[in-house]
């Protein structure tokens, strides 16, 4: 481990000092996923070397698995449970009124949608539309809560694409933080709402996601953004490791067994990478057996760079410029899209993408089978789950998991204008009974 | 040709602290190499072994992405804004 010029600067910049000091329960350092170059534990996110992305490295507790699945299961409901396997404080799970404490959200077996679908083995929706914002992102934005505290930050910020917006807004308002967020400013009416009610401030951008998030990332280099947490870019390695949480629980609801095949949206591909890096910690943790699993990227067609590159054979992503209702995964220009490519291949899985008709579809599918309404990212998984066993890709015998990622109360624009009343009829039964509803 | 070259906190050890140097070119290449020239070791940072953009590295001319563009030739006016932005950001 060295320490260079960037991880001093960010000692020197905040009120409590980064580096060694800071003490993030089992996490150890940081760690270049593409030279592998170790930092101290700091407010950075790229290699200083090679500007690859830094995650997260840890000293894990190995050598006791029952032992400590008995203390994950005697933990809160929450994501909280996991600490020992997260970058926080071993205090977390002490003080639940400075967190959201998201997560340990429903896995609903969807046996209606399995028989609409063909699937012969089991199939299970991880409908994360139960978490406090109504989506996965309070589970990272809970970590990245905990890595700003740590680090002195008073501000927490983001780029979003709006569930994000709101998660920061909700985890800022609970712990004490001030906030202030940017979204494009075209997002769904839903989603400004829910990023705006919480308080803190929340800023339309003239463009769209990547040109929010290219904002972030020239403000976080300016006077303007010094003292700033943002989740997504100097918090970023830590923000990420929050979806570890989806695999973990995935793996516990199942009975401490890892599914045959997942199916996960891709918007930056962060949260694909680390559902498999979850899924890797707890074999080599012995709290699952060691068996093969496949993960599957799912991508709107309108906003497809990954599939795209999956299916050419291609080990980079060109970057897009998105136009799709999927707008929670419409990022043109995916940090993580290579290794998602490389997780992919390596558990022989796919990338695939549908179009919006097909994604409005889906959601209506999955509502009218398991009573789910997910939003229109929920809407890409089910559709590219569907599609996938239309081609023989996925294997309908085995165990599924297909994610929701969030609640579709945020995209109603999706689905309203081809979902409404049966009819409008005056209150009498003759009228009802000639409408042909009897 | 004359532009503004807007330096990301990782690699400011290169340009003493500078957020923002000038530099010479008439397309993004050139103004790498004078941006080589004057802080020895940033290109290297930016350009890997076969001298193309490093896969983690943006680089935005006058706000237009130069993969949407020509790349390393896509030309610098006088007067341009250049920007090298980490891409590990968002999501």
């Amino acid at each position: 481990m060295r320490r260079k010029g960037l991880a001093f600067m960010a000692v020197q910049t905040h009120e409590k000092p980064a580096g060694d000091t800071v003490s993030l329960g089992p996490a150890s350092a940081l760690s270049c996923r593409e030279c592998g170059e170790r930092f101290p534990l700091g407010p950075i996110f790229a290699c200083e070397a090679c500007f690859g992305p830094l995650e997260i490295a840890y000293d894990l507790p190995t050598g006791d698995p029952e032992g400590l699945r008995r203390r994950i299961e005697a933990g809160p409901n929450s994501i909280w449970r996991y600490a020992p396997l997260l970058p926080v404080p071993a205090d977390v799970v002490d003080r639940p009124a400075t967190s959201t404490n998201p997560g340990f959200t429903k896995l609903v077996e969807a046996r209606n949608l399995a028989r609409e679908l063909g699937v012969t083995g089991s199939l299970h929706i991880k409908d994360d539309s139960g978490n406090p914002t109504h989506s996965f992102k309070d589970r990272v934005v809970a970590i990245a809560v905990e890595a700003a505290r740590a680090f002195g930050f008073t501000t927490l910020s983001c780029s979003s694409t709006g569930n994000l917006a709101g998660a920061v807004g909700a985890a800022a308002a609970r712990a004490g933080f001030r906030s202030c967020v940017f979204i494009p400013h075209d997002l769904e009416q839903g989603k400004v709402v829910m990023a705006a009610v919480y308080g803190g401030e929340l800023v339309g951008i003239e463009g769209n996601y990547d040109d929010v998030n290219r904002f972030c990332s020239e403000l976080i280099g300016d006077p303007l953004g010094e003292g700033w947490g943002f989740v997504n870019v100097n918090l970023r390695p830590y923000y990420g490791e929050g979806s570890k949480t989806l695999a973990y629980e995935i793996c516990e609801q199942l009975g401490w067994r890892l599914p045959d095949q997942l199916v996960v949206p891709i918007a930056s591909g962060s949260q694909l990478t680390k559902i498999d890096k979850g899924l890797k910690e707890l074999i080599a943790l012995g709290l699952v057996e060691d068996r093969p699993y496949r993960i599957f990227g799912a991508q709107a067609e309108g906003c497809s760079p990954v599939s795209r590159a999956f299916k050419d054979g291609h080990d980079v992503v060109r970057p897009v410029r998105p136009d799709t209702i999927a707008k929670s995964l419409a990022i043109g220009n995916p940090a993580d899209g290579p290794y998602v490519l490389d997780i992919a291949r390596r558990t022989g899985g796919a990338v695939e993408d549908v179009d919006d008709g097909r994604i409005v579809d889906a959601i209506k599918l999955l509502a009218r089978t398991e009573g789910i309404f997910a939003e229109t990212a929920g809407g890409v998984t089910v559709g590219v789950t569907k599609k996938l066993l239309e081609d023989g890709v996925l294997d309908p015998s085995l165990t599924t998991v297909v994610l929701n990622t969030g609640d579709g109360l945020k995209t109603l624009d999706a689905v309203a204008p081809t979902t409404g009343p049966t009819a409008t009829i005056r209150p009498s039964l003759e009228a009802f009974r000639a409408a042909g509803l009897a | 040709m004359s532009v503004n070259v807007r330096i990301p906190t990782i690699l400011r050890t290169y340009t003493g602290g500078q957020s923002e140097v000038p530099a010479e070119g008439a397309t993004l290449a050139e103004v790498l190499a004078d941006l080589e020239a004057k802080h020895a070791g940033i290109g290297a940072r930016v350009l890997d072994d076969a001298g193309k953009l490093r896969r983690f590295v943006n680089v935005y001319v006058n706000d237009d992405d130069v993969r949407f563009a020509e790349g390393l030739e896509t030309p610098t006016p006088d007067g341009a804004g250049i920007s090298i932005i980490p891409a590990v950001a968002g999501g």
